[in-house]
């Protein structure tokens, strides 16, 4: 593929990322899809809506969110510099209310009143709940079964918030049914819901306005870390399910091609046994809810349900701009297994007294083999994009301890 | 390009007077040589068009009865290939009722639209219906099927605007389905009053026949919609009837079922000469 002039000029005018993103989704929902897309031309350029998500990121969520010095973790690796962009800290404990406040303020705008959304490991339903809760609007929430199962204090969480859960057992009842669902109930009731996607995919415009609602994490970190070493960083690295965090973090360096972008990815069992949720290490080109991507598919072109320990990144699928920055080799996208996540929540617990969701412990579990390629004088930034209280419960069951 | 089988079967029920009846089954539901009985049943009793569903593991804009159809065929094993190769042995002795092949873009573009086009062309298949490939997506699947006398066969909603039906017309062909009401397949049924506006305007930008689907069962269903539509398309009813006769132990009840429902159906169609 060739090297586009701008990596930050996609999407184009057709949703497009190189070949991938697009719009494919039913006729019904054709109308609504373009007439968002005017909605957010509008939103971006209006200062009021600006200054209002700027106010409720600030006071709300507890933005700008740290950037720590990971002391003990970048003695423990011997490389470069590690500093923790603390997204963890945030109002309902990930980046996922980044996102959901802009897109409920932009349902606002449209005059709708039901908000729907998907949930994996429930942190965006959790966010979208308490986004609805701030501003009184009704909120349904559908969930695979499965995760129902094992997120019992995010689904405890959503209920206090006022939110309905609905639990979906088609399919293997995971994130990929719950989306299924989701965009059947937008289908129903198109006149009067906004479908907040919870991560940067979707059929266009939905993965670059996610993107940019959680590009501030990245602009964030950009200005810290001129502000604390006057210089930029030479890597930034987050895990990937869908690829919001990451995305975030990656864009606004995105033109600075000295700085490094990792992603990594969830390969569960391992890739080798076909137990995993690497849709870009291990998946092809489809087409799969309103995009196309990398997607975990069998010769015939279904689609594989995926397999990780974190409920947060178990789906087959990708944002399409990783697509699109993996073939272009803007950026690298390694793997972490089941295992490797549990080994780096306890390893981040234990040198930096900070417990992180299961879906960062990927990142810094691949954080010893990134360090090994990099000098001591260069400086790494990983997101840390949720934190772990959620996830005790499965990870004692993981480690055989009881509670 | 010589008269199309959809377009000579329009002629045919609009010379009759009368609405046609599209019907639609999964391919390979519960396995493939039922599928093939019930498409002889369905063409026996009146059908004047047969929809062929192709399985999909997430079929976003289905509902229960069809979702549950797709995974019985997946669990038979039907693979696209499958379901082109039941087209071509039904079409070896019927060369007359079309067959619209129903389902969603991942299995197609994973073959290729290439090759699905040359080989859909070879099992006789007239038209196609991919639910996620509206029109701005479908440029790359309308050129590989214009070696072939293939229509894209697009989706009418009621909440296409007066400027987007343009849109749909634009590179349609065969018919355009009209989806009666916002929600999934089998949900519920809409009044043909709330929407002979949208299905007159559908007709005549794209100059094209408009059948009516989504949440229609039975005859009287049918005839009320047939005053509005130039044809009428059951899906969810047939498809109920494989997964009651399975429950009941008579699989080998399916065919005989779903000609049973085809008769009830086109008998109803036939009584709604408009001449």
């Amino acid at each position: 593929m060739n090297k586009p002039n701008t990596w930050a000029q996609w999407p184009d005018e057709k949703g497009r990322f190189g070949e991938f993103g697009g719009r494919y989704v039913a006729e019904t929902l054709m109308p609504l899809v373009l007439e968002l897309e005017d909605e957010y031309r509008a939103a971006k350029k209006d200062p009021a809506f600006l200054s209002q998500i700027d106010d409720l990121w600030r006071n709300y969520v507890g933005r700008p969110s740290p950037l720590y010095h990971a002391e003990r973790m970048s003695e423990h690796f011997g490389g470069p510099k590690i500093y923790f962009k603390r997204d963890e800290l945030n109002h309902t404990g990930a980046h996922k209310i980044n996102n959901c406040l802009g897109q409920v303020l932009l349902a606002m705008r449209m005059g709708k009143k039901r908000i729907i959304a998907e949930t994996g490991a429930g942190q965006h339903g959790v966010a979208t709940a308490t986004v609805c809760a701030r501003f009184g609007l009704k909120c349904v929430v559908f969930m695979g079964a499965t995760d129902v199962e094992r997120q019992k204090p995010n689904v405890f969480r959503m209920k206090m918030l006022g939110a309905e859960i609905v639990p979906v057992s088609s399919g293997t009842g995971t994130l990929k049914d719950a989306m299924n669902e989701a965009l059947r109930d937008w289908v129903t009731n198109v006149h009067d819901t906004f479908y907040v996607i919870g991560t940067a995919a979707g059929p266009h415009p939905y993965p670059e306005l996610v993107r940019d609602f959680q590009s501030v994490i990245g602009q964030e970190a950009k200005s810290q870390m001129m502000e604390r070493e006057g210089r930029l960083p030479d890597a930034v690295m987050a895990c990937i399910g869908g690829g919001s965090n990451a995305i975030g973090l990656f864009h606004p360096f995105i033109e600075d091609e000295g700085v490094r972008l990792i992603g990594v990815e969830a390969s569960g069992h391992g890739i080798e046994t076909g137990q995993h949720a690497a849709a870009l290490n291990g998946g092809k080109p489809g087409i799969l809810h309103g995009n196309k991507t990398y997607l975990l598919q069998t010769d015939d072109g279904q689609i594989i349900d995926a397999h990780s320990i974190s409920a947060g990144l178990d789906y087959p699928g990708i944002g399409p701009e990783h697509a699109f920055l993996r073939d272009t080799g803007r950026a690298e996208y390694l793997t972490c297994t089941d295992k490797e996540a549990l080994e780096g929540f306890q390893l981040c617990t234990r040198l930096e007294g900070i417990i992180p969701a299961l879906e960062p412990a990927h990142a810094i579990a691949r954080l010893g083999d990134v360090c090994e390629t990099m000098d001591k004088d260069q400086i790494l930034i990983m997101n840390l994009c949720g934190r772990g209280d959620k996830d005790i419960f499965s990870v004692a069951e993981h480690l055989g301890m009881e509670i | 390009m010589p008269t199309s089988r959809i377009t000579a079967r329009f002629d045919k029920v609009r010379a009759e007077g009368r609405a046609a009846l599209v019907s639609y089954i999964m391919a390979g539901d519960p396995d493939l040589e039922t599928s093939y009985k019930a498409l002889c049943a369905l063409r026996d009793n009146g059908a004047d068009i047969i929809e062929l569903g192709a399985p999909f593991t997430d079929p976003m804009a289905d509902g229960p009865a069809i979702q549950r159809a797709g995974q019985r065929s997946l669990k038979a094993g039907t693979k696209l290939t499958d379901v082109l190769a039941l087209a071509k042995r039904f079409r070896e002795d019927d060369k007359d009722t079309p067959l619209i092949l129903m389902g969603y873009a991942n299995p197609v573009f994973h073959l290729g639209y290439g090759a699905f086009a040359d080989a859909a062309a070879d099992a006789g298949i007239d038209g196609t219906i991919l639910v996620d490939l509206p029109p701005e997506e479908d440029h790359e699947l309308r050129e590989a099927y214009a070696r072939h006398e293939i229509s894209v066969i697009r989706l009418a909603t009621p909440t296409t605007t007066d400027k987007r039906i343009a849109k749909v017309a634009e590179g349609a062909s065969g018919f355009l389905y009209y989806v009666a009401v916002a929600g999934v397949t089998g949900s519920g049924s809409a009044d043909p009053e709330d929407i002979r506006e949208g299905v007159e305007r559908a007709r005549r930008v794209s100059g094209l026949p408009v059948c009516v689907g989504f949440g229609v069962r039975t005859g009287e269903q049918a005839a009320a919609m047939a005053a509005i539509a130039d044809g009428v398309v059951v899906g969810s009813a047939f498809v109920d009837h494989v997964r009651t006769s399975l429950e009941a132990g008579t699989p080998d009840e399916i065919p005989s079922k779903i000609g049973a429902l085809a008769a009830e159906l086109s008998g109803a169609l036939a009584d709604t000469r408009r001449n």
